[in-house]
């Protein structure tokens, strides 16, 4: 392993040339001299460091900005109008402040998944030591994809990792400062530094997932996970409930371990929300999944939780006056989310359990993981006798209270997706309940509706009221995060991935902001499994996945298998396992294409956004932490698309598929520039409808390097969804149809007339080996 | 699946500094659209769930496509809805597709006949238009852009009012009328 400022002091030296007196020598790094593979040439790379590769791809992907807002406000020169042409007093322009708004969020993402990474490293080095090693999945030599290609390091054990965030966490300062009044100016330079805030996100999500993985026993690749429990009703109300919320897993894994040293877990349920849930299961899988982040208020509302535990990101900030309404105290574990309440972590825990359970204290602050551990259980086998929720609704309450709306309508202008809430209200004061049940699936729990309200609604424990029914049969299974793919897995699938023989990799990721309703992920991604993609889900997605049952009961969890291959479902767990995801395509550059890993990022870019079929979809992207995920991916050239509501990230990375000299690359055989296609399209793209999003996927994994088998593959899916959505053939199918030989036979005759129509010529679209890099060209004829 | 009410805007319809003017009445609207030289309407993936005088907003989008001296594309998945129902002249262009296209003056439209100096907008979900709009605002700065929604689209260059339901229909159907109107 490198050993960093390693000092020799020597008082005095004779040597030939003379004698010396306080000599000494200081040396910044020594690489890992045990490891074979070569250092690349940019291990731990600055800020600039792949400007060039950036500008490659940013210059085929060119930004559309859709301003959020056509002010800036950042400095005291400020409001500035930046409008059209004008300019703010520092000279700013819109394009320029829209790129520099998008680099704060992918930072304050980036960010949050680093400080996460170094919480946990902190804890876990006190708690397993400096030496721990760092086993983190089956059949598997290449165990952090990331840190091994962005830093040139090699992790062996907990330590090593303390240097790789001292990287993250430095180059994070200098992206921040980039957008300071008075820095950066041009458009594409501020989404490079976007990119690069991107590319340490998913170095500092494998720091994350690995240290938690290695220590405290998560699967370790396994692709037959067990299931768990996952809803509302998957929850047994008659025991004490602690609910956990949040993506920082620790102070849960310390309450499971209580209940599981003192033989409590029969009489406890534990059920968490957001990502802390999936690790929670992936620690024990008698622990439960409630459901996504849109899942809090609802929860809340129900009065089931005796006991809230919010660890840190995706919280509702307001939820310590909701807990107080149904009476359940609040236990806040990270300074990144104190809510006000009193620091405790110093008090005896009996103590803490007396002010909670028989004061009646709102909560307190406990930043000792194993001390939340005993005072979470006890304080809610204390409150649970005593509790009593009075702010509990019924139908007759609902009506009665419906009956006083002034039909004004701003709860619908506030709903993110306009749903007709004024009118399900309307109907609930007639006794009429199913408008407000059928809320319940499209509702996104921001409870922006209640705010509006000038009545104080409680707009969303209405809901709950109506979707009584549909809330006790709101259980389901959901295979257990497995984390890393296997090295063994890679090489099975390598080969007919890069040659387009498998279609493509479908990851779907991300939040709960969903558009349309929670059962679109499920519809999209078994859309993609029957045509024998590989898809990989997380976070949020990978829980809604869940939620949808088909006609004979069961979801898609319980119908395809877990591992990484074609026609399957694999569930890597939380955000932080997102690494996994896009480590996967890291490594069948390195496993499969043997191409090396070391300090070699662009190359192996270069690799991935010209031959891994891989496309994320976000579609219900809401939060910066999944701006820095979506940024990780483009600069390793995988495109993502996102819902409606992503295009409130405000800008989206469009190619232009008509203009050709926009898609040539170099063949590595000869140095020849040759037109490829306009393949992948698109980098970032926000689709309006389902519909839209699943033609756009099948378009999305075509690559310059698919096979003319794989590529005929591909083109099937994206013609057949296309046909079935639209209602016809693709108009731009002549330009990913490379020969004949790239058409589906059982199609042939049907899109060879097409073609001749369009004057489409054989070979007019090169099929080399493709490269974006100049020095990767092996020979220049 | 339920349907989004779709009478009213958004919290987001606060303007920023540029805001759209509003058509005092329906007719200078049609009046304004049918005075343009090359104008294309814009059909997003609400037009199938909103009434309108002519079934809904795909059916008045036919009828415009046959008669309107207008340029018809629909967004989203939206062609499937017009291939079913027969219609021809349609175009079909993804919305982030096409804002990227309206901001590009050398971009020669649908058909190859030359750019748009103006672009009618309705059936989307509320905030994707207003973002579309925002994108064409201050980056597209010579392309006039409508809103045709029953509520005001702040960042289009003319957007109708709030409007109940079927005041919107009678206001669009009217509009309508007027496109298909001989040129004088």
């Amino acid at each position: 392993m490198p050993k960093r400022d390693l000092k020799l002091k020597i008082d005095e030296v004779s040597s030939p040339l003379g004698i010396f007196k306080g000599l000494e020598i200081q040396v910044g790094r020594i690489y890992d001299d045990d490891w074979e593979e070569p250092m690349g040439p940019s291990p731990f790379p600055g800020v600039g460091a792949f400007r060039s590769w950036d500008r490659k791809l940013l210059e085929r992907y060119k930004p559309f900005y859709m301003p959020f807002c056509d002010l800036c406000c950042l400095c005291t020169y400020g409001k500035c109008d930046l409008t059209g042409d004008k300019k703010g007093a520092c000279g700013i322009t819109m394009a320029g402040q829209q790129s520099r708004m998008v680099l704060i969020a992918a930072c304050i993402g980036a960010s949050t998944h680093a400080a996460h990474a170094r919480h946990m490293l902190e804890h876990l080095l006190e708690e397993y030591g400096r030496d721990a090693p760092l086993d983190v999945a089956l059949n598997t030599n290449v165990e952090a994809p990331h840190i091994r290609l962005v830093c040139g390091l090699r992790p062996k054990t907990l330590k090593d990792l303390e240097e790789v965030l001292d990287y993250v966490e430095s180059q994070l300062v200098e992206l921040i400062a980039v957008a300071h009044t008075g820095q950066e100016g041009d458009p594409i330079d501020f989404e490079s530094k976007v990119f690069h805030a991107g590319m340490l996100d998913h170095v500092s999500l494998e720091v994350a997932d690995i240290e938690q993985i290695a220590t405290l026993g998560l699967p370790k690749g396994d692709p037959d996970t067990p299931l768990a429990d996952i809803g509302f009703s998957s929850i047994d109300t008659s025991k004490p409930v602690i609910l956990c919320i949040g993506h920082n897993v620790l102070p849960s894994i310390d309450i499971i371990d209580y209940l599981m040293d003192h033989d409590l877990f029969g009489d406890v349920e534990i059920g968490g929300i957001c990502c802390t849930a999936h690790d929670m299961t992936r620690y024990n899988k008698r622990a439960k999944i409630i459901g996504p982040m849109s899942w809090q208020l609802r929860f809340i509302r129900s009065g089931i939780p005796d006991l809230i535990v919010i660890d840190a990101q995706c919280l509702r900030t307001d939820i310590l006056a909701e807990a107080q309404k149904i009476g359940a105290p609040v236990i806040a574990t990270t300074m990144k989310s104190c809510q006000g309440l009193p620091d405790m972590t110093d008090e005896d825990p009996a103590k803490i359990v007396a002010t909670l359970v028989e004061e009646g204290a709102p909560g307190a602050l406990i930043l000792n993981p194993r001390k939340v551990g005993e005072v979470a259980v006890k304080t809610a086998m204390g409150i649970k006798p005593k509790r009593v929720v009075t702010t509990k609704l019924d139908r007759p309450k609902v009506t009665e209270m419906a009956k006083r709306c002034r039909t004004c309508s701003e709860c619908d202008r506030a709903c993110p997706n306009n749903l007709s809430i004024m009118d399900s209200v309307e109907a609930a004061a007639d006794g009429v309940f199913e408008p407000l049940e059928d809320l319940y699936m499209y509702c996104v729990g921001c409870a922006r509706c209640e705010s509006a309200c000038p009545e104080d609604f409680p707009i969303i424990s209405f809901i709950n009221v109506g979707a009584e029914e549909t809330i006790l049969n709101e259980k389901f299974s959901i295979r257990v995060g497995r984390g890393a793919i296997q090295d063994v897995e890679i090489r099975a699938v390598g080969r007919a991935i890069v040659f387009g023989e498998i279609p493509g990799i479908l990851a779907l990721v991300g939040c709960a902001n969903y558009p349309a309703g929670t059962n679109d992920v499920a519809r999209i991604t078994e859309e993609f499994i029957k045509r024998r993609f590989i898809t990989v889900a997380s976070g949020c997605s990978a829980m809604n996945i869940a939620m949808t049952k088909d006609e004979d009961g069961i979801n898609l969890y319980e119908k395809y298998p877990g591992t990484f291959d074609a026609g399957s479902l694999v569930n890597v767990g939380s955000c932080v396992s997102n690494c996994h995801i896009t480590g996967a395509a890291i490594k069948i550059a390195n496993i499969f294409a043997k191409r090396p890993l070391r300090g070699n990022y662009e190359e192996i870019a270069d690799y991935i956004y010209n031959r891994v079929g891989a496309v994320g979809l976000a579609w219900g992207a809401m939060s910066q932490k999944a701006a820095a995920i979506a940024a990780g991916c483009w600069r390793l050239g995988i495109p993502v698309v996102v819902g409606p509501h992503g295009a409130k990230y405000r800008r989206m990375l469009l190619g232009r598929k008509e203009n050709e000299e926009d898609w040539k690359v170099h063949d590595a055989r000869t140095g020849e520039k040759v037109y490829i296609g306009p393949v992948p399209e698109h980098l970032f793209y926000a689709a309006e409808t389902v519909e839209e999003a699943m033609v756009m996927i099948a378009k999305l994994v075509m690559r310059p390097n698919d096979t003319t088998k794989g590529r005929a593959v591909k083109l099937s899916h994206y013609i057949d969804l296309h046909k079935r959505h639209y209602g016809s053939m693709p108009d731009d199918l002549h330009l990913f149809v490379r020969t004949e030989q790239d058409i589906p036979f059982t199609m042939k005759t049907e899109i060879i007339k097409y073609l001749e129509e369009r004057e489409w010529e054989a070979d007019k679209i090169a099929m080399p080996d493709p490269t974006m890099l100049d020095r990767m060209i092996k020979r220049r004829v | 699946m339920m349907s989004a009410k779709m009478t009213l805007g958004q919290t987001a319809e606060i303007p920023g500094p540029k805001k759209a003017n509003l058509f005092p009445k329906p007719s200078v609207a049609g009046a304004m659209i049918k005075r343009a030289k090359r104008a294309l309407l814009v059909i997003g993936s609400n037009g199938g769930k909103m009434k309108t005088k002519d079934g809904d907003l795909v059916d008045s989008a036919i009828r415009m496509a046959e008669n309107g001296n207008i340029s018809v594309v629909a967004t989203g998945h939206m062609l499937g809805e017009f291939m079913s129902r027969k219609a021809e002249n349609v175009y079909s262009m993804q919305l982030m597709n096409l804002g990227d296209r309206l901001r590009d003056p050398n971009w020669k439209g649908l058909d190859g006949g030359g750019h748009y100096d103006l672009v009618v907008f309705t059936g989307f979900p509320y905030y994707l238009e207003w973002l579309v709009l925002s994108g064409l605002k201050n980056f597209a700065p010579g392309l006039r852009t409508v809103s045709l929604e029953k509520s005001y689209q702040p960042n289009a260059s003319w957007s109708l009012g709030m409007m109940p339901e079927g005041k919107w229909e009678e206001a669009l159907d009217e509009i309508l009328s007027i496109l298909e109107e001989e040129k004088s």
